[in-house]
């Protein structure tokens, strides 16, 4: 059971407490009125997908019920950091170094 | 070669039965508020309720048979267990909030006893050692299937808060967890 760190409740919970939300930091256009079809697609439908760091929003939904975002590995399935909703995204090269540096003390 | 490991048979109908570590005990009716407010109504609200309400994750406070327990950054269970008009007491506040009366929405099981602890973490995830979840801690999380509101009112004796038609699973769940509490 994965343990997942709750930025307002700060303290670690079991993911069951936990729902996935998709993407973070996807910015919804201003004139979303005015955009092509393409571009909405682009915007509402395309995602990356990628293998290794993603940025996400969880909800600790049977907790503080809160949205918050999440670095997270989708091959190795770990965290390596949460935030709370609206802080910035962090530094990837930061996040992956500090994983280099964690397994070389190791 | 390894030993293996056997279970204990037990039978059907062990769980109906009484507990030799765990008490069950449906609370009595009391009044509740789900209340929503921003930091700035948080002083008006207390001083209206009577009790203040706790800013602090994890965290609940009590005043006689009035308890406001954290459930989010924004958001309190209070509950009144001598059933005390709380919708009446928030409205004299003055203040911009969301209360809602969960009086009859919630039921609460009492569990105490030595395997209290045990009986609850047969479904719930939580780290409920005294360390961590000291008395007077309160969480909204998880038991089984359903979604529940712990409150430690002793350092033995747990309030567990459930929506009222998942309370039948929930009395279930306690009582095959107290009866595994024994072995």
């Amino acid at each position: 059971m994965l343990l997942i760190y709750c930025p307002y409740c700060e303290e670690e919970r079991s993911e069951l407490e936990f729902r996935g939300a998709g993407d973070a930091h996807i910015a919804r256009p201003d004139n979303i009125a005015d955009i092509t079809d393409e571009e909405f697609e682009e915007y509402f439908f395309l995602r990356q997908n990628p293998k290794g760091l993603i940025f996400e929003r969880w909800r600790h939904i049977h907790g503080c019920g809160r949205f918050f975002n999440a670095a997270r590995d989708t091959v190795s399935d770990r965290f390596y950091t949460t935030y709370k909703a609206g802080e910035p995204k962090p530094d990837v090269a930061a996040i992956l170094n500090g994983e280099r540096d964690k397994g070389a003390a190791r | 070669m390894a030993d293996l490991a056997t279970a204990t048979r037990k039978a059907a109908l062990t769980a109906r039965g009484g507990f030799t570590d765990v008490i069950l005990t449906p609370a009595p009716a009391a009044s509740r508020l789900s209340l929503r407010a921003g930091t700035d109504a948080l002083a008006g609200l207390s001083a209206a309720l009577g009790v203040t309400l706790p800013s602090r994750p994890k965290t609940s406070a009590s005043s006689g048979k009035r308890h406001a327990l954290w459930l989010g950054p924004d958001e309190w269970l209070v509950i009144d267990e001598s059933e005390a008009d709380l919708m009446a007491a928030s409205a004299t506040s003055g203040t911009l909030h969301s209360a809602v009366d969960v009086s009859h929405r919630n039921v609460a099981v009492i569990v105490s006893g030595p395997g209290a602890e045990v009986a609850i973490n047969s479904g719930c995830p939580q780290d409920l050692s005294l360390a961590i979840f000291p008395v007077g801690a309160c969480s909204r999380t998880i038991l089984g299937k359903v979604e529940i509101v712990l409150l430690r009112i002793a350092e033995d004796t747990f309030r567990v808060e459930c929506w009222r038609s998942f309370s039948p699973y929930v009395f279930g769940m306690l009582s095959e967890g107290a009866a595994d509490a024994g072995h």
